[in-house]
């Protein structure tokens, strides 16, 4: 289903008219990449995929015309601090993950299994399509 | 490394520990030590930036893919014909 999804985004993106700017199509196609894995139906129901969807749909309301589209918005979350049991490391790992950082430990991890299947598959998946019609 | 009481087992941590390693590449799964979280979220963090970058690798050049469906090519017809739904 996450192929699905992402072989019909292109379909859209393919046929858009007038023909958008290179980098504004790379924008479109790794969006669609994004909201594809999210779209799994595997994944639709995990925590990582609603953050993600999210985090796309609030880049999509942006102006248009906004090359830079880097904001970052201050949340009230569970402060790290109070996580003393936990390696250093996972706080980068809850910045990596979409949702990472309300997240309790222990479903950070299975949520990060699932997140890196969906990336795994997504870029196997985008590396199959140009292999196949690159000549 | 240390699990919370009575929400999830060491066995259950355990577990989820090995499956992330398990989906690392071949060639990460060797820096990581036997049972040493540290490591293996070291290495899944690294691992998770690399797979971004080819996303952004990827989407970049089925962009130029695309570009090339602009002209009249017989290559370009195929995949027109291929993505039309």
């Amino acid at each position: 289903m996450q192929a699905l999804h992402f072989l019909q985004a292109l379909a859209r993106i393919a046929r858009a008219a007038p023909k958008p700017a290179h980098s504004a199509r790379t924008r479109q196609i790794r969006h669609a990449a994004y909201a594809s894995m999210a779209h799994s139906s595997r994944s639709s129901r995990r925590t990582w995929s609603r953050a993600l969807l999210h985090r796309l749909r609030q880049r999509q309301q942006q102006r248009p015309g906004r090359l830079l589209t880097v904001r970052r918005r201050v949340r009230i979350v569970t402060p790290i601090t109070s996580r003393p049991e936990e390696p250093a490391r996972a706080e980068t790992l809850r910045q990596l993950v979409p949702g990472g950082r309300g997240m309790e430990y222990c479903n950070l991890l299975e949520e990060t299994a699932d997140y890196v299947q969906c990336l795994r598959a997504q870029v196997q998946l985008m590396q199959t399509l140009l292999d196949a019609f690159s000549s | 490394m240390s699990s919370r009481r009575g929400r999830i087992t060491d066995e259950e941590m355990n577990e989820l520990i090995s499956k992330l390693q398990l989906l690392l590449p071949e060639s990460r799964r060797r820096n990581v030590g036997r049972a040493s979280a540290g490591k293996l979220l070291k290495e899944t963090c690294s691992y998770i930036k690399s797979l971004h970058r080819e996303v952004d690798d990827l989407s970049d050049r089925l962009s130029q893919l695309m570009a090339t469906m602009d002209d009249n090519s017989p290559q370009a017809d195929i995949i027109r014909s291929l993505l039309r739904s």
